[in-house]
């Protein structure tokens, strides 16, 4: 049956995504059909869903990071008498029980990009009065709500997706969101906190595109200060962390701010195991796979924070000698680590999770995009053991944005696959100074900028601004 | 770290065959209490290589595993319960992991072992 999901207006692109991964997760089978509305911008928040029932619709919405409500329209149309001559068509049997006699209601206004005064909400009440309820009225705590939405002009300096025409629709509310998780959850009240910590609703939209449940086990190979994770556990997996950097894992900034500490502040259980390990080589025993049902990371992009791995820099140039470690030394001997270009990470991070995710089990993680003029579709990292089911960007900064890939594993992981992969290993160690000068992100992103370049030219009118800022 | 770790990491220094399992070497174990959960238990148990685990559980202070499984212990509540205690609840917070080859030692500090190679491991 169709129902009106309303989202809230932000991160266009990962909204339909959430839902869908959220719809997979409570036994929605095949695809997730979707119609925008007559008159509606694909942007609007406003998107008609195709669910099996009820019950899906509250599932979701009670999860969904990104949904406002979800609405049974009775009638929708361009002017109060075509809703009404909508309404009257709609069959009985669908509206009778909640206009019964005996049930409470309430009836809520909204109007997208504009707020509707009291004497304009009473305008409208008052032309809804063909409709026959039955029930008496309760603004408190009713049994039933009803919305009506009312989309016309509002001009088209708002910056808002541009309405073509007025549409009013009017609904039974099926459920709604609050977001009071964003706010228990806040970055700016957590005790350990990095400087690239995930902040909260991304966290909860990585975990809900994962379908993060109770029972998962979800690791996060560049773990920091486990803010990807506390958003794992929430929602009841059992969680597994590593890092390159022992301080950030092992420390934090003492023994009352430290990983360990984060999950106390909230009451979650903590991560089974952190280790410190090294990507690159990583210390998994050799039969050991499918055991993680996710894995969600934001992995170092090598602009605000660069990646590592073992082996010196020199070692990678080709020097041995200055590295052999006497035997005296080395219980306190830290190791140098090397610099670890994206494509390395990005190509090490899709070996490890081919081999380690169960059948079936997920990978969502960042990757950076720059972002620019005559750039055509961006290609992502592909493997052969992962589907990419969805891309949902978002912009940093006037060079470059971020873009989250879901992959679900598809295919097992065999033994001409672990060749393939050693044999790129070792290219990328024998040209470890070439790849670390090609696509270095860094300096693409933070280079000061030609004085030639116009800040208004076409690389943003490409993608949409509202109220000035990107959603 | 708990034993559900340990049996999931061995030495991969350059030139070493087969560094599972890790020996233990304890010098601290505290024993943290995990909520049960029998389904996690049921679905871990097919990855885990048992006598690597029996024998760290020994090193830890827990003698209580069978020796030897069956499909069917997995109906048992009393062997979920020993099977849990094992892999989540004993914590080994200081001491270290040694390579089975060549005797190098992963030191595991607060609970957290440090598992990267030295420059000439590589």
């Amino acid at each position: 049956m169709w129902y009106l999901c309303v989202f809230y207006h932000r991160l266009l692109e990962y909204r339909r995504p959430e839902f869908e991964s959220l719809a997979g997760l409570f036994g929605h089978e095949s695809g997730v059909e979707w119609r925008v509305p007559e008159c509606c911008h694909p942007d609007s928040p406003f998107h008609f869903v195709n669910l099996a029932s009820e019950e899906m619709a509250r599932s979701i919405t009670n999860r969904s990071i990104l949904v406002r409500g979800i609405y049974e329209i009775w009638g929708e149309g361009g002017s109060f008498e075509e809703l009404e001559e909508a309404i009257n068509d709609y069959p009985e049997e669908r509206m009778s029980p909640y206009l019964s006699d005996g049930t409470t209601f309430k009836i809520s206004f909204d109007s997208f990009g504009k707020v509707l005064s009291t004497q304009e909400q009473s305008d409208r009440l008052h032309k809804l009065e063909f409709i026959p309820f039955k029930g008496r009225v309760n603004l408190r705590n009713p049994d039933h709500i009803f919305l009506l939405i009312d989309n016309d002009d509002y001009g088209s300096n708002n910056g808002l997706p541009p309405i073509v025409q007025r549409r009013i629709f009017f609904g039974r509310e099926i459920a709604t969101s609050n977001r009071k998780l964003l706010q228990t959850y806040q970055l700016k009240s957590r005790k350990y906190l990095g400087p690239t910590a995930m902040d909260a609703e991304m966290a909860f939209l990585m975990a809900n595109q994962a379908q993060v449940e109770p029972g998962k086990l979800v690791y996060d190979p560049f773990v920091g200060t486990g803010s990807i994770l506390i958003a794992a556990a929430h929602f009841g997996a059992m969680t597994m962390g590593a890092d390159i950097d022992i301080r950030v894992v092992r420390d934090g900034r003492g023994p009352d701010c430290n990983v360990w500490t984060n999950f106390k502040q909230y009451g979650l259980p903590p991560p089974l195991s952190l280790l410190r390990a090294d990507n690159n080589l990583p210390p998994w025993r050799s039969g050991l796979k499918e055991v993680f049902h996710a894995i969600i990371c934001d992995p170092p992009y090598g602009v605000r924070a660069g990646g590592r791995k073992s082996g010196g820099r020199k070692l990678l140039k080709g020097v041995i000698g200055p590295y052999t470690v006497p035997d005296d030394k080395r219980t306190g001997h830290i190791p140098s680590t090397a610099s670890y270009c994206l494509a390395e990470c990005v190509h090490d991070l899709l070996d490890m999770a081919a081999r380690m995710l169960v059948m079936g089990g997920r990978l969502v993680y960042f990757f950076p995009v720059l972002r620019e003029e005559d750039s055509t579709e961006p290609t992502f990292p592909d493997h052969p053991c992962f589907e990419l089911i969805a891309t949902c960007d978002q912009i940093l900064s006037y060079r470059y944005s971020r873009v989250l890939l879901t992959m679900v594993k598809v295919r097992p992981y065999t033994d001409e696959i672990e060749l393939a992969y050693k044999m790129k290993h070792l290219e990328f160690r024998e040209n470890h100074l070439k790849w670390m000068e090609e696509g270095n992100l860094h300096s693409a992103v933070f280079s000061p900028i030609d004085g030639e370049t116009n800040r208004e030219d076409d690389k943003f009118s490409q993608k949409p601004k509202y109220r000035g800022k990107y959603v | 770290m708990r034993l559900i770790t340990h049996n999931m990491l061995s030495s991969n220094i350059k030139g070493v065959t087969n560094g599972f399992p890790l020996r233990i070497q304890v010098e601290k174990v505290v024993e943290k209490e995990v909520d049960f959960n029998p389904d996690f238990l049921r679905n871990m148990f097919a990855k885990i290589e048992w006598k690597a685990l029996t024998e760290a559980s020994k090193t830890l202070g827990y003698a209580d595993l069978p020796e030897e499984t069956e499909p069917l212990m997995l109906e048992s509540e009393e062997f979920l319960r020993k099977l849990h205690h094992a892999l989540l609840e004993l914590h080994l917070e200081e001491g270290a992991l040694v390579c089975p080859e060549t005797g190098r030692k992963f030191p595991v500090n607060k609970g957290i072992p440090n598992m990267l190679l030295h420059e000439d491991e590589v």
